[in-house]
């Protein structure tokens, strides 16, 4: 009885052993694996490290959704393959998988997270023939492998702002932010900005929740937005779905932004400002297959389509509200409307 | 020769334990339809499969290694800090203040500097529920857990205002990051892969803090008073001021895990708005692996490499066969449940040796957790057998 | 600006944000309370609450029914109480340790259930607030005390009950006594063991309702992680309140009053860092207690395994 452990252990020890003389053979039946790839034509091969997980309706879905149209548009998996290593917010050990995914020879490594951007600094020059990206960001460190992303949030904020102003009927709107740094904060800047813009009586109170994933704290700012009279909420990062789900108890109106949050409550939530990586992989792709690894910052806007404000076509929306939003736009993209964003 | 060999059953049980959990999550990899032999297979070879992945795996452990020395020493008596997590930030930001103010002094200096100030600023963070133990009657695992999201927020303001780095203060990016050290300030390689010198020090430490808690007066005093806080009382000590004592010392060590992840890992501090992003959880690994070492700072070592590998390898095997990193973390959770439950049998062999030959009994490693009963009346820091 | 802060608007929302605020913490602490009192630490709160949170929202998603949902949470709550005794009672493990292996458990298993099951975000309609004839349609407090939901009052109405059973009962004394001494209650005839059981399966079950009351009650959504560091507040919270159920009403509601009082400061514009003004909660419940300087005494065999003198 007292041996039970030990004697389990040295069976599971010799199965491992056993197990592992013959692995070799059975690893090639994994879908998108590294190691298995003798494909006639060799595939373009990408891998992405991410904070959160691919289905939190917000920053790393984008990049998740934006792979799978950049694969479908390239020709399917025998064209490009992706791998992708999610929930990746300890920074040391996001380091670790972009080291070990170039040393696997993959030919675009995505470091999709602005924490992610010191140990890129630290592992780009030791593989100077793999190309990496990372945002959001411009910098690309001078490395002439090294490409920069970023999003132009403030431009659908505004738009949302927009909207937003003329939708109110209180004239205060509420805004939830995690913290108060990065595309968050362009996003707020750019949405009070449209807001006021529009009707200069609106009152706009942001709360910052001093976190990414807290889920009840979102909620709870929402609901004080409400009771401070906000009847139109908006919220960047993978938190504000408890702040969507009172939005929608409470019938308030919403504004998404980075993915398509409709879904979640598609009564109240009016538009969303949704990130389409797509524009700027596809010109980092083309531009690694001719031969540039990188020393390229892209930015994501209205104009050039990385950025869409997407409609929810469950919600109703008036006329002049969306043509109000479709001048904006449009201005954006002219630019006669300049948004200030804190540098 | 016997005693030898029950010391080696003794420390193979959590590598069995181990292994069971590791069985266990092999169905529910087979529920996620994984080939669980190619699964555990990245693992082994992430976490020990070149010298690179055991330079990894060695890179992981240091933290644990180090926050798990100064759970050793509160245990020990008998104070739960779980504020590992806000000390090692507290301790970093405090390094890292160091090393980007004295920008043109020599980097040894700077270096050393910076772990005084992380093992000053751990301290501040870890004496401060010490004192509020000891002369206020607050509960340290409230007052830590506590600590930790204030020093969570202050990480966040300091990062994205005072202390954010000129060059994104600049850009509409504004990662909340410091700059970056100077090159010189890094803490030195060991071997060509992500080794530091850290993990010596750790290594270094772990027989410093067994000396300490073993053969000095304090150290005796922290166990003394961990065991019996009565009778340590009526023996003359200011049980206060060991509680104090504790603490401090369980933050200090924490904070320097926290200067040394910055000086050789990241070169700089960066938040992702939580306490994980930077610490990578070890401020609560630690105890963990502090727990598998059986709360010795000799046991704590292998202890950490063991948790390190797992958590290393772990991560390896999500690449590999690309399952959720959900996995994982249930994976540990298993672990940890395993190993320590699998105790009982330890205790029990203990129990078992001890009444077959209580001659001489007692030596450091034998020793029991402090949560156990028996009464602190030996009278000297006892000699090791 | 600061004036604005004394507005009944604000002082009502306060007190409506923080009843709502406290219920999942009440859940949790009271069942960590009996837990504590028994002599048991249990640190897995969170990861119990993570499961129940999951349970519940996917039976409710599932099958359209918040009470099965509630259920399912209940009886994840208690599988997972069940693991823990039996790792704690019967193998004397490390309380704290173990404790932290379930929360690492629940947060991974909760977080994978939810990939493979549900596969993304999703809002479901939960327990709607709860109309009381008359009660609720008072002016203004009918507002602040009586338009919550049913979980909401489930964790208020807990707070008497658990403080008549732990007092006034033949039960309440067994778990007091072992709490206290377990050798002399086992010598009387007390088992520990079922006792311990007892304690931490409704521990259990009430850290379950405490996620439920968050994924069918206050937020209607599950996501990974999405306690966020509730449950640990929640054991903390059973030391603010000396190991008493009312105490631990007394902290919750504290620690979540003022976490709705720093999000008033944000929205009413008070220029304050909004990360100083996150710390505010936190670093209140700690000077609360220190003014208070309170000498209870934990139970005495807290975090101690049990064992028979043989």
């Amino acid at each position: 009885m007292k041996r039970l452990p030990l004697i389990l252990s040295l069976l599971v020890v010799l199965a491992l052993v056993m197990s592992g003389c013959n692995s070799t053979s059975s690893a090639p039946t994994q879908a998108p694996q590294a190691e298995a790839t003798q494909a006639p034509q060799k595939p373009f091969r990408v891998a992405v490290v991410m904070p959160s997980s691919i289905n939190d309706l917000a920053f790393s879905q984008s990049m998740y959704d934006a792979l799978i149209a950049v694969q479908k548009a390239m020709g399917g998996p025998e064209a490009m393959e992706f791998v992708y290593s999610d929930g990746m917010y300890v920074v040391d050990d996001a380091a670790a998988a972009i080291r070990d995914y170039a040393s696997q020879g993959y030919d675009l490594i995505i470091a999709h997270g602005s924490q992610y951007g010191s140990s890129l600094q630290e592992i780009a020059p030791d593989f100077p023939n793999t190309s990496f990206a990372w945002g959001t960001t411009v910098d690309t460190f001078g490395m002439p492998n090294v490409f920069a992303y970023e999003a132009a949030s403030e431009e659908g904020g505004y738009v949302n702002g927009v909207m937003a102003a003329k939708l109110s009927k209180s004239d205060v709107l509420g805004v939830i932010g995690p913290i108060e740094t990065g595309d968050a904060q362009r996003y707020v800047e750019g949405f009070i900005a449209g807001a006021q813009a529009t009707n200069p009586n609106v009152k706009v109170n942001v709360t910052w929740t001093g976190s990414f994933s807290d889920v009840s704290a979102a909620a709870e700012a929402a609901n004080t937005h409400i009771a401070a009279g906000a009847d139109v909420l908006t919220g960047t990062a993978q938190m504000v779905v408890g702040a969507i789900g009172v939005a929608k108890e409470k019938n308030v109106l919403w504004f998404g932004t980075q993915a398509d949050q409709s879904s979640l409550a598609p009564n109240i939530v009016v538009a969303n400002q949704v990130y389409h990586w797509e524009v700027v992989l596809t010109q980092m792709i083309d531009l690694i297959q001719h031969g540039t690894l990188g020393g390229k910052a892209f930015t994501i806007n209205l104009a050039n389509g990385g950025e869409v404000v997407e409609y929810n076509p469950q919600f109703d929306l008036p006329q002049d509200v969306k043509d109000a939003a479709e001048t904006a736009i449009q201005d954006i993209k002219d630019g006669k409307i300049k948004i200030e964003v804190t540098k | 020769m016997r005693a030898w060999l029950d010391t080696l059953i003794d420390a193979l049980l959590p590598l069995a334990a181990t292994l069971l959990a590791l069985l266990v999550g092999a169905v529910m990899l087979l529920f996620l339809k994984v080939n669980p032999v190619v699964a555990y297979k990245a693992l082994l070879v992430g976490a020990f499969g070149s010298t690179n992945a055991i330079a990894e795996t060695l890179v992981k452990a240091t933290p644990l290694l180090l926050v798990g020395l100064g759970i050793c020493i509160s245990f020990q008596g008998n104070v739960i800090n779980i504020g590992g997590e806000g000390q090692m930030i507290v301790g970093a930001i405090l390094g890292t203040l160091v090393g980007l103010t004295l920008t043109d002094w020599p980097g040894w200096l700077v270096i050393t500097l910076a772990m005084v100030a992380g093992f000053i600023g751990g301290a501040i963070w870890g004496g401060i529920p010490g004192v509020l133990k000891a002369y206020f009657g607050v509960n340290e695992i409230l007052s830590t857990v506590m600590m930790n999201a204030i020093a969570v927020q202050l990480m966040n303001y300091l990062l994205r205002g005072p202390m954010i780095d000129p060059a994104q203060a600049a850009m509409a990016s504004k990662i909340p990051q410091t700059a970056r050290l100077p090159m010189d300030f890094r803490l030195p390689r060991l071997v060509p892969t992500r080794l530091h010198l850290g993990a010596l020090i750790a290594l270094i430490l772990a027989f410093l803090v067994y000396i300490f808690l073993w053969r000095t007066v304090w150290g005796y005093r922290i166990r003394a008073v961990g065991k019996n806080p009565h009778a340590s009382r009526y023996a003359g000590i200011n049980v206060k001021r060991y509680v104090v004592l504790a603490l401090l010392l369980s933050g200090a060590f924490a904070g320097l895990a926290g200067v040394i992840q910055v000086y050789g890992v990241n070169y700089r501090m960066i938040t992702d708005g939580s306490s994980t992003g930077f610490t990578g959880g070890a401020g609560f690994n630690g105890i963990v692996a502090a727990l598998f070492g059986n709360l010795h700072p000799i046991g704590t070592i292998p202890a950490s490499i063991l948790f390190g590998a797992l958590l290393v390898g772990a991560n390896k095997m999500q690449r590999v066969v690309q399952v959720p990193s959900a996995l994982i973390t249930a994976l540990n959770g298993l672990v940890v449940v395993f190993v320590v439950s699998s105790e009982i049998w330890r205790r029990k062999r203990q129990r078992r040796r001890l009444s077959s030959d209580q001659s001489d009994a007692g030596g450091g490693e034998g020793e029991d957790a402090p949560v156990q009963e028996s009464p602190a009346d030996e009278p000297q820091p006892e000699v090791q057998g | 600006m600061i004036t604005k802060l004394f507005s009944s608007t604000v002082i009502l929302g306060i007190l409506a944000s923080g009843i709502r605020l406290a219920t999942p913490y009440l859940y949790a602490a009271i069942g960590e309370t009996f837990g504590q009192r028994s002599g048991v630490l249990n640190l897995g709160v969170e990861g119990q609450m993570l499961l129940g949170a999951f349970a519940a929202f996917y039976v409710s998603w599932r099958t359209g029914n918040l009470w099965l949902g509630l259920l399912a949470a209940i009886i994840v709550g208690a599988v997972m109480g069940l693991a823990m005794a039996f790792v704690t009672v019967n193998l004397h493990a490390e309380q704290g340790i173990s404790g932290i292996g379930f929360y690492l458990f629940g947060l991974g298993m909760s977080d994978l259930l939810f990939q493979k099951l549900v596969g993304t975000v999703k809002t479901i309609q939960g327990f709607p607030a709860l109309h009381i004839p008359v009660l609720s349609d008072i002016p203004v407090l009918g507002e602040v005390f009586f338009s919550h939901n049913i979980l909401v009052y489930g964790a208020y109405a807990l707070v008497p009950i658990a403080w008549f059973v732990l007092n006034k009962t033949t039960l309440g004394l067994k778990i007091r006594s072992i709490g206290e001494n377990p050798q002399a209650a086992d010598s009387l005839g007390i088992s520990v063991a079922a006792v311990r059981y007892y304690t931490i399966i409704q521990g259990g079950i009430l850290s379950g309702i405490a996620g439920a009351s968050l994924s069918i009650g206050l937020l209607n959504v599950f996501q990974q992680n999405m306690t966020s560091g509730l449950g640990f507040i929640a054991v903390a919270l059973v030391y603010f309140g000396a190991w008493r159920p009312l105490g631990v009403l007394g902290g919750a509601l504290l620690f979540s009053m003022v976490n709705a009082f720093q999000l008033w400061l944000q929205v009413l514009g008070v220029p304050i860092p909004s990360d100083l003004a996150v710390m505010l909660p936190y670093v209140l419940t700690i000077l609360v207690l220190v003014a208070a300087a309170s000498k209870v005494r934990a139970p005495s065999a807290l975090a101690k395994p049990f064992e028979r003198e043989a």
